[in-house]
């Protein structure tokens, strides 16, 4: 998310020679140098020509570029002067590092690349519910089950979608509950009314999350992470919840537990957003959702499944995966998914994602080693559905960390996601007969934890420059000003993530508490018995997903 | 005339079919079906839960054979379904009033 969103000071290509003084100079190399300008100056406003002047806003603080119509070389180089250069090839750096091209004056709207690939990684996370989520949990379910899993995810992904233009994305991401004398507590809970029914998110950045995103590609990324959260937590509740209770329970979620978590972490003014907020009174990280997203829907599984009760029959008769081969498609779906996810999360395709993209690799590797051979040594087998439960508890502790660390803590994660979600779905579970049905409580609520905990522990600020002072004379960053930068200076950084576990397990808990115990009033959060036994496909779908 | 109906393991079908075949026995119904003797099943485990399978697969011939067929029908697929272990399964015998087939409304010993 915006965290991940680099600055790189000092970025600028500064051309000093003169022109004057080099053409009366006749050393060669100068000579030499000399036309290397001119071609420089060639290739940049042809460059201009096509990310500027072509297809963006006319650029008034730009006349070179405006004045150099595609007339062959070397006709028009004296339409530059060294200064206007120097601007449109700081403009051009900005881009290719993803800093910021505002003092450079140029207008613009986007980057195609950064563009491009936050575009794909939307598309890769919606792809991360429908179709792997709904694979991934519909292989575990019994074939009588398919279809109220896929229905659940389909049912979320629509809701979810219009909740979020309507005032969703505004009170992540907006700012105007925060006014220009300070902070308030609204303001660090909410975002604000700005962008209600996406007003005014245009192809133009918004620079609180993103110098060369556009805000609708952004708003979009965003909420695909909206739709999965709400979806994972109905895997604890699998085979036994009304359709219509789950619509109704997100519906209220989402209000009072995602959008406030989401921005008290992510958003510009959020509470806890220790890499953007300067006043920030946690200067907490979380890189791609180990609180938002997967803790806050892991212990609302556990909290909602508890309320629920178990299924009929729970721990009499068998209730085996009906296809372990859907779950692993879908399993791999998630994992090819979640480079859109974390890497996506850098909100640019720069050096903090490449990172991103490298250590979610290894933790979901070793996680997915570890798991299985942990089954080998205590239960005889390595399991196929071990080596899925050990790639998504990968995944999910990597997710918080995997911007903000290196490859060695990238490792270690890999290693305790295989080893900590193994004790909570094989261990704890049955001591304590909760039925999380689909183990998203063992899996997410305790590998976010874990997750969040880890990152404050491995952070290497060398990885991400966001997580660096800047150099002396410069302005301090939020990093600075929040004491995010001492705390992991002092290796106390895991007090705050501590903290922000803590809140967003509190907000998880108690909003499951209110809104579980409303739907369950309202319209009642059970199948009558009759309607379980039978299977939920047919009772709230009307059909089945197998006819042969 | 008589029945025979004969549970085997599943992998020895084919070894039935081809004896039954040579014996001149032109048809016979086959089915997948599940259930238990004295062979044991087996553990499943699911992350944390571990389920007893008792119910293993097995596949039923049905055949009607006139009565001089019968000895040589048994004959062969007791010696074809045979791996000396336990869960080769048993072969049932019945007797059976009469037979009609359909197409030609013959009876008898003719219609099998």
């Amino acid at each position: 998310m915006d965290d991940s969103k680099s600055w790189h000071g000092g970025c600028c290509i500064t051309i000093t020679a003169p022109k004057g003084t080099l053409q009366h100079n006749t050393n060669p190399m100068i000579k030499k140098t000399t036309s290397m300008v001119r071609m420089l100056a060639a290739v940049a406003s042809l460059a201009l020509l096509g990310a500027v002047t072509s297809t963006l806003h006319a650029d008034t603080n730009a006349p070179a570029a405006a004045a150099a119509a595609p007339t062959p070389y070397p006709a028009n180089t004296n339409a530059f002067t060294a200064a206007t250069l120097t601007n449109q090839v700081a403009f051009l750096e900005a881009a290719h590092s993803n800093s910021d091209p505002t003092p450079t004056g140029i207008t613009y709207e986007s980057d195609p690349g950064h563009n491009a690939w936050m575009m794909v990684s939307a598309a890769f996370v919606l792809m991360m519910t429908l179709p792997g989520l709904a694979l991934f949990y519909g292989g575990l379910v019994r074939s009588k089950n398919i279809l109220s899993i896929i229905a659940m995810c389909f049912g979320i992904t629509c809701l979810v979608s219009l909740l979020w233009w309507a005032f969703g994305y505004s009170l992540v991401f907006g700012t105007n509950f925060t006014p220009s004398t300070g902070p308030t507590t609204l303001g660090y809970i909410f975002g604000g009314t700005e962008f209600f029914f996406f007003k005014g998110i245009t192809s133009v950045p918004n620079n609180n999350y993103a110098f060369w995103v556009s805000q609708n590609v952004y708003a979009i990324f965003q909420l695909t992470f909206a739709i999965i959260t709400p979806a994972l937590i109905f895997g604890a509740t699998a085979e036994r919840m009304k359709f219509s209770a789950i619509m109704a329970f997100v519906l209220g979620w989402m209000l009072i537990v995602y959008f406030p978590l989401a921005h008290m972490v992510w958003g510009a003014t959020g509470l806890m957003n220790g890499v953007w907020n300067a006043a920030a009174k946690i200067p907490a990280i979380d890189f791609a959702g180990g609180t938002v997203v997967h803790m806050s829907s892991g212990w609302t599984a556990l909290i909602l499944c508890l309320i629920l009760g178990k299924r009929i029959g729970h721990g009499k008769e068998p209730m085996p995966p009906h296809s372990l081969v859907l779950t692993f498609i879908g399993t791999a779906l998630l994992w090819v998914g979640w480079y859109g996810f974390n890497a996506g999360s850098a909100v640019a395709a720069d050096v903090v994602a490449a990172n991103a993209f490298t250590t979610t690799t290894l933790a979901t590797a070793i996680g997915a080693l570890t798991w299985p051979l942990l089954e080998w040594i205590f239960k005889g087998k390595p399991s196929v559905l071990g080596f899925c439960s050990g790639a998504v508890a990968g995944l999910v502790v990597i997710t918080p960390a995997c911007g903000f660390v290196n490859t060695t803590g990238a490792v270690i994660i890999g290693v305790v996601a295989g080893v900590i979600p193994f004790i909570m779905c094989t261990v704890v579970k049955n001591i304590f007969k909760y039925d999380d049905a689909l183990d998203t409580f063992g899996v997410h609520g305790i590998g976010g934890t874990c997750g969040a905990l880890l990152t404050g522990i491995l952070v290497d600020p060398s990885v991400n420059s966001n997580l660096q002072a800047v150099s002396a004379g410069t302005p301090a960053n939020a990093a600075m000003q929040n004491g995010l930068i001492t705390a992991i200076t002092n290796h106390s950084l895991v007090i705050a993530q501590a903290k922000a576990a803590g809140i967003t397990i509190v907000m998880a808990v108690v909003g499951t508490l209110i809104l579980g115990f409303i739907v369950k009033l309202v319209i009642g959060l059970r199948p009558s018995v009759e309607a379980e036994h039978q299977g939920l496909d047919i009772t709230d779908h009307g059909e089945e997903g197998y006819n042969h | 005339m008589k029945k025979i109906e004969a549970i085997i393991k599943p992998f020895k079908l084919e070894e039935v079919k081809d004896a039954l075949h040579e014996l001149g026995i032109e048809g016979m119904t086959v089915s997948e079906v599940k259930g238990f003797g004295r062979q044991k099943g087996h553990t499943e485990i699911y992350r944390g839960s571990e389920y007893t399978v008792d119910f293993l697969p097995k596949i039923k011939i049905e055949l009607v054979v006139a009565d001089g067929a019968l000895e040589g029908a048994v004959g062969a697929i007791v010696k074809t379904a045979k791996t000396g272990k336990i869960g080769d399964g048993k072969v049932f015998i019945l007797p059976v009033e009469n037979a009609i087939r359909i197409r030609t409304d013959e009876t008898g010993d003719k219609a099998v």
